[in-house]
């Protein structure tokens, strides 16, 4: 394979990670510090695209990107409100909003399961137009997706830090003590997730644009691949500051885009890619399980074998 | 301060496992009243305190507190000016965020989007370190690390830093060995004193019942059955106490756990 071809294929995963490392940081906020699991991500991915897609079509490139995050917030809020104020369990209001964001999704796109922007003006074009014939022609999708993920970290880490991420914190970490505090924990999970969810939105509206077109199933399984990220990113970086732990998070995207990258060198088809991240994602959690575990397996075989002292 | 007034509540009401917790209570609390409490597993003093807190709504009655009728009012708004500490010492902080982050969090100064300031934090070294338990050189340690006395006497500050109007301490002491215990104890009654706090403090140990602060109450069956103060209370020992529980309860005491402790 000649060089160019390999570097062509090194900064398209750059670009595919940082993009989608917007995600995992919006997991960051609600798995990692909300103790949420939001298994409406994929469905909100997908409405990023769909919302930035349509009003880039209609003609605002830069109103795509805000008009995204709206809404990502609006279905975070959907779903904080089914679990903290309807009864649903967590995992289930995340899976009914996924579901009806199918929906939602299509008929935002007119109908269509497919949305195509090849002749759309979008943040990207303009970016591209401005750079022309400067050495820096063909990073423009590199440079948003670079200042995305800059602007998004540098806001997590000051948010986390003021009294009301604080709050969010000690709502994932011990909801006993927030429960019985002037906390009000409806109000730090609705925040928490209307907030992740902006960023979910911000990271499918600008994958879609930077690939020119939005399919109704562009999410689908992107909560197992942020979360594989996501993981991964903590074993680099786990025990550390909120900093150095979001910008772990962006590492972890890098590294899974790597493997997966990879796999693909070895003729692995494409479609295996969610059966891998389905694999780190057992791997990651399961792994720490397993190892405090392993005394206790270890002398139950020997039991089992005969072998005495083992 | 605080006034109940004959306040109800029955757990699992219409089914055959309703229990009443608490019938028809009424208390007075004045202003700077440290009471203890006293009672027999189940006689419904944590479902007291949970009244007060508002954890659940009471069935019938009256929460009166600081001239404000809060019957009605939510948890979190109440926990503004209640400040509560539980028998587990896990309960009362994050465990994965720092001393500091918890202290920041609980001094609930200033609005949702501001940060404390370098003042606010060195106003916090200077109170852990009243502690003499050298928490205030671990301020960027995660609380998790703290063994469960240094956690109870962190969650005792906590509680504490933002004046509340009335402590509750549910047995606070009671998951700790007796030394830290009595540290615990100790810490609080100082703390109690020195910002003139009105204090509730459920316990087990009679002695200490009758040691600190000035007032008395045994509960049994939802109810008070012996409220005491003053010169009648001064006059006191463990065994009085005991004999008045069985002829205001009727029955012989049969907690070990109350007896082994006096």
């Amino acid at each position: 394979m000649a060089l160019p071809t390999i570097l062509g294929l090194g900064q398209t995963a750059l670009e595919l990670a940082l993009f989608n490392s917007l995600t995992v940081l919006a997991l960051f906020l609600s798995y990692t510090m909300l103790n949420v699991c939001d298994l409406s991500t994929d469905g909100c991915y997908a409405l990023g695209a769909a919302v930035g897609a349509v009003v880039a079509i209609a003609g605002h490139p830069w109103l795509s990107i805000p008009a995204a995050m709206l809404a990502g917030m609006l279905s975070g809020l959907v779903t904080a409100t089914l679990q903290t104020r309807m009864g649903v369990n967590s995992l289930l209001a995340g899976i009914i909003v996924n579901t009806g964001l199918y929906s939602v999704n299509i008929w935002i796109m007119g109908g269509s399961s497919l949305l195509n922007m090849n002749k759309t003006e979008t943040v990207f074009t303009q970016l591209k137009a401005l750079l022309k014939d400067t050495p820096l022609s063909g990073c423009y999708a590199l440079i948003i997706g670079l200042i995305a993920v800059t602007a998004v970290i540098a806001f997590q880490s000051a948010f986390l830090r003021t009294k009301l991420g604080l709050a969010i914190r000690a709502t994932g970490d011990n909801p006993d003590m927030v429960r019985s505090s002037s906390i009000n924990p409806v109000f730090t999970t609705t925040v928490g997730l209307c907030v992740s969810n902006m960023f979910t939105a911000l990271s499918g509206c600008l994958l879609a644009q930077s690939q020119k077109s939005v399919t109704v199933d562009i999410g689908s399984g992107m909560v197992t691949v942020a979360l594989a990220s996501l993981l991964i990113g903590g074993v680099f970086l786990g025990r550390r500051s909120i900093p150095v732990r979001a910008v772990g998070a962006v590492l972890g995207a890098f590294v899974f885009r790597l493997v997966y990258t990879i796999a693909l060198r070895f003729n692995l088809p494409a479609f295996m890619l969610k059966l891998i991240s389905s694999v780190i994602v057992v791997i990651a959690i399961s792994g720490p399980y397993l190892k405090s575990q392993w005394p206790m397996i270890r002398r139950r075989m020997a039991g089992r074998f005969g072998k005495a002292g083992a | 301060m605080l006034r109940l007034e004959s306040i109800s509540k029955t757990f699992n009401p219409g089914t055959p496992d309703a229990k009443r917790a608490i019938t028809d209570l009424s208390l007075h609390v004045k202003p700077g009243d440290f009471i203890s409490i006293i009672g027999a597993n189940g006689a419904g003093k944590s479902t007291l305190f949970n009244a007060i807190c508002g954890s659940f709504p009471v069935d019938a009655g009256r929460v009166v507190l600081d001239g404000k009728d809060v019957t009605m009012t939510p948890e979190h708004v109440r926990a503004k000016v209640i400040g509560r500490l539980f028998q587990d010492p896990m309960r009362g902080s994050a465990p994965g965020m720092s001393i500091e982050e918890n202290l920041v969090l609980a001094a609930g100064n200033g609005g949702w989007l501001s940060r404390a300031s370098r003042r606010e934090k060195q106003g916090f070294r200077d109170r852990l370190a009243l502690l003499n338990m050298g928490l205030e050189d671990r301020m960027k340690q995660p609380v998790g690390l703290l063994s469960g006395g240094q956690r109870q006497a962190l969650t005792l500050m906590m509680a504490t830093l933002s004046m509340p109007k009335l402590l509750l301490l549910d047995e606070h002491t009671a998951a700790l060995d007796p030394g830290t215990a009595e540290k615990v104890l100790e810490l609080t009654t100082r703390i109690v004193a020195e910002n003139h706090l009105t204090c509730l403090m459920i316990t087990h140990n009679m002695q200490s019942a009758l040691d600190l602060g000035n007032r008395t109450i045994m509960m049994d069956q939802g109810n008070i059955v012996f409220d005491t103060q003053g010169d009648e209370r001064a006059a006191l020992t463990v065994d009085d106490l005991l004999e008045k529980f069985r002829q205001a309860s009727g029955k012989k005491l049969d907690n070990d756990r109350m007896l082994l402790m006096k």
